[in-house]
């Protein structure tokens, strides 16, 4: 066997208590203000512009980023704390979070000089939203199957074909994407394609929303037709966005998003059966508890291993394997107790209206951004078995 | 892990791999192996592990005996190592010096009660307790008018109803009737039984969650070795996608546990919402785990993990046993179910993040 899976048992530093205490009190202010309600996770219209740049004034956007390109040098510990706690209010978070999350550091890793100084700072004021664009019509699980076509041109590249599933792109300014440069080698399936920075809300890009099962239009079908992407917006290798597109992915995997998806359930619970809970719901609740409060600690430790430099990717695909079945089946779970609860309870309503919408979105979760079937075959490799 | 936590669970490893070997002692019907892993230990001092030197231990901290207790896990060790490491600090905490040789703590469960009465003698009945047939002394936590006191008990006073547990040790029904105690004290300020079940819970979470690694280690061991359909088991999607499955199981039992080791390590007090949502949960999700894990180790084996000869059971029958001790997962979750419930909806994720 290849080594032992590891969890340290990391804690939260100190300055990550006081940063959570600015955290909660901006969000009651924003609360207070109107911007969004906690209670209602489903409010698809809002992707509060105006919170995001609020947010990016605060310091929370690329907060581990250089301070010469916006950011502020703190501790990804210390972004944890700030995504938990917006993600824990459902606070409307859409419009900066890939940013935050994923695009930046990719930016941040290989974009050029001039194009760092443009963008980073903006994700950093909370000004720009992006988008990934990874799945195609015939191309989900199997990424590197991709085929919208990146052909050369004078200055840059035309590019032909279509993204889906591209959640966010119809208010997207930039999107990064990966295209097919070269075909694939007999030796390396995973050849010839190539990652690039593109402009959204330009000539040769059309986005059509798509319904989805909860009734809210969150992903996209984006159509390219002789889209023009200059040379300076390629990012990495030329033919080898292989290599790019496994690294890094472990901050992506582990975070707090990865098991809170569908936590307000679990409050609104506990609110209905009040102070005396039965046996049955005091049971029922303390299992949840006891499997939220392990995969925090798994997700914290992860987070921690990172922060000194180690290389989790085993743990942090297991802290996304067994998180997102866990927000998947949370809402069933609470559906099951919440059978039990009085028809005199207060939040009754809110409760039933919660669960309906959680209930809705359940099945995406085990799905959007790696599979749980590549993420044991991730596992598996780290094992040992391929 | 600190350097010293390894010192001492290298030291407790290296004797486990020497007289302990799962496979020796599943094919020894005698129990000669047992007498010679008890000396080893004793000599080590790790019985004694968290009584210090004044009171007849050796000293060892929390953490390194956390370390041990692991380890332990890891290879299944039926000797009542951890049952005389919890007597032994059970005992410390009323400063009552430990006595040799085996030991375990009595009660085992949170529901049984052991009395004081104004003679200063002890009755009350305890089932379930781990290795009360191969003890020599008990260390009791029992409840007066005067509030709670630790006492030593000589085993051979106790009337004692063997039972064999589900992993194949002892786990024995213990009646006081009027016991003198060898030494009694008064517990500490706010210990309760509560007190000493989370610490068992904890004790046995570690367990648990090496004895899941260790099925993990096997169960990936057999995959790469065992052929069918004309390729190694380990090819076959399904197979990695339950040893994953396992992975996840094993990964999350050990956080669990070693998160509420490292929480009673650094706790001035067993007494606060903290350590009580840290163990029970530890208990509460290293108990499914030995349920989920555990199931998948015996599907990846086959019929052969099944035989009594192989030597998984070792590991999967004293993980689903362990969870019987110092309170199931039934009766934590309903307890940290009413503690989250009484603290209110609100007052939930203050609790969860504060960890």
């Amino acid at each position: 066997m290849t080594a032992a899976l590891r969890f340290d048992p990391i804690r939260l530093p100190e300055k990550c208590e006081q940063l959570r205490k600015e955290v909660r009190a901006f969000l009651a202010e924003e609360i207070a203000a109107g911007t969004f309600d906690p209670h209602a996770p489903n409010r698809e219209d809002n992707d509060a512009p105006e919170f995001s740049r609020r947010v990016g004034a605060k310091g929370w956007l690329g907060m581990t980023w250089p301070k010469k390109y916006g950011g502020q040098e703190r501790s990804f510990l210390e972004r944890y704390v700030v995504t938990e706690e917006m993600r824990v209010a459902n606070a409307p978070t859409r419009r900066f979070f890939v940013a935050d999350r994923q695009s930046g550091p990719v930016l941040l890793k290989y974009a050029p000089e001039h194009i760092k100084m443009d963008i980073l700072p903006r994700i950093c004021r909370g000004e720009v939203c992006f988008a990934i664009g990874m799945s195609e019509p015939n191309s989900g699980s199997d990424l590197f199957a991709a085929k919208t076509r990146a052909t050369r041109t004078d200055g840059g590249y035309l590019i032909n074909g279509t993204k889906i599933w591209t959640s966010s792109a119809h208010i997207a300014d930039y999107m990064i994407a990966i295209f097919r440069t070269s075909p694939p080698t007999k030796e390396n399936r995973r050849h010839g394609l190539t990652q690039f920075l593109v402009k959204m809300k330009q000539p040769g890009i059309q986005v059509n929303p798509i319904g989805q099962i909860t009734g809210q239009f969150e992903f996209n079908e984006v159509v390219f037709t002789d889209y023009f992407v200059p040379d300076d917006h390629v990012l990495g290798e030329i033919d080898g966005a292989w290599k790019q597109a496994t690294s890094e992915l472990a901050y992506e995997r582990s975070g707090p998003e990865r098991f809170l998806e569908t936590y307000y359930v679990l409050t609104e619970l506990v609110r209905a059966v009040g102070k005396n809970p039965d046996t049955r719901s005091a049971e029922g609740i303390g299992r949840l508890v006891a499997q939220v409060h392990t995969m925090r600690r798994m997700s914290v430790s992860v987070a921690g291993m990172l922060q000194a430099g180690k290389e989790p990717v085993v743990e942090a695909s297991i802290v996304k394997d067994i998180g997102t079945v866990w927000e998947q089946q949370l809402p069933h779970r609470v559906r099951d107790l919440a059978a039990f609860v009085e028809e005199t309870a207060t939040n009754r309503e809110t409760l039933e209206k919660q669960l309906d919408f959680a209930i809705k979105t359940a099945p995406k979760l085990t799905i959007q951004g790696g599979t749980t079937e590549v993420l044991r075959g991730i596992i598996a490799r780290g094992l040992g078995l391929r | 892990m600190a350097e010293s936590e390894n010192i001492v669970a290298e030291t407790a490893e290296k004797i486990f791999a020497d007289l302990a070997d799962a496979q020796t002692i599943n094919h020894d019907n005698k129990g000669e192996w047992k007498a010679p892993l008890w000396q080893a230990l004793t000599e080590a001092g790790l019985p004694l592990s968290w009584v210090p030197d004044d009171l007849g231990g050796s000293g060892a901290s929390l953490a390194e005996g956390f370390a041990v207790l692991n380890v332990a896990g890891r290879h299944a060790i039926a000797v009542p190592l951890a049952e005389t490491m919890l007597a032994g600090w059970l005992l410390t905490q009323a400063k009552i010096a430990s006595p040799e040789g085996e030991m375990t703590v009595v009660p085992a469960s949170p529901k049984d009660r052991i009395a004081l009465a104004a003679d200063g003698s002890l009755s009350g009945r305890a089932r379930g307790v781990p290795f009360a047939k191969e003890a020599r002394h008990f260390a009791v936590l029992a409840g007066g008018n005067g509030g709670m006191t630790i006492a030593l008990v000589d085993a051979a006073k106790c009337r004692i109803e063997s039972g064999i547990g589900l992993g194949g040790d002892h786990s024995d029904t213990v009646t006081l009737d009027k016991v003198q105690p060898v030494a009694i004290k008064p517990a500490p300020d706010k210990f309760d039984q509560t007190a000493l079940m989370l610490m068992g819970g904890v004790v046995r979470s570690l367990q648990i969650a090496g004895s899941l690694e260790a099925m993990l280690e096997i169960s990936v061991r057999y995959s790469n070795e065992r052929v069918a359909f004309e390729k190694k088991i380990s090819k076959f999607q399904a197979v990695q996608h339950n040893l994953a499955r396992l992975a996840g199981e094993s990964a999350a039992a050990l956080a669990a546990a070693t998160s509420a080791a490292d929480t009673i390590v650094h706790a001035t007090s067993l007494n606060n919402d903290a350590v009580f949502l840290e163990a029970a949960s530890a208990k509460i999700r290293c108990s499914e785990a030995a349920e989920k894990g555990g199931g998948i180790a015996h599907q990846v084996h086959g019929a052969i993990g099944f035989t009594i000869e192989h030597i998984l059971h070792r590991y999967s029958l004293r993980a689903l046993a362990w969870r019987d001790d110092f309170g199931s997962e039934s009766h934590w979750a309903v307890e940290l179910g009413k503690l989250v419930a009484n603290r209110g909806a609100d007052e939930l994720w203050p609790l969860v993040a504060s960890r």
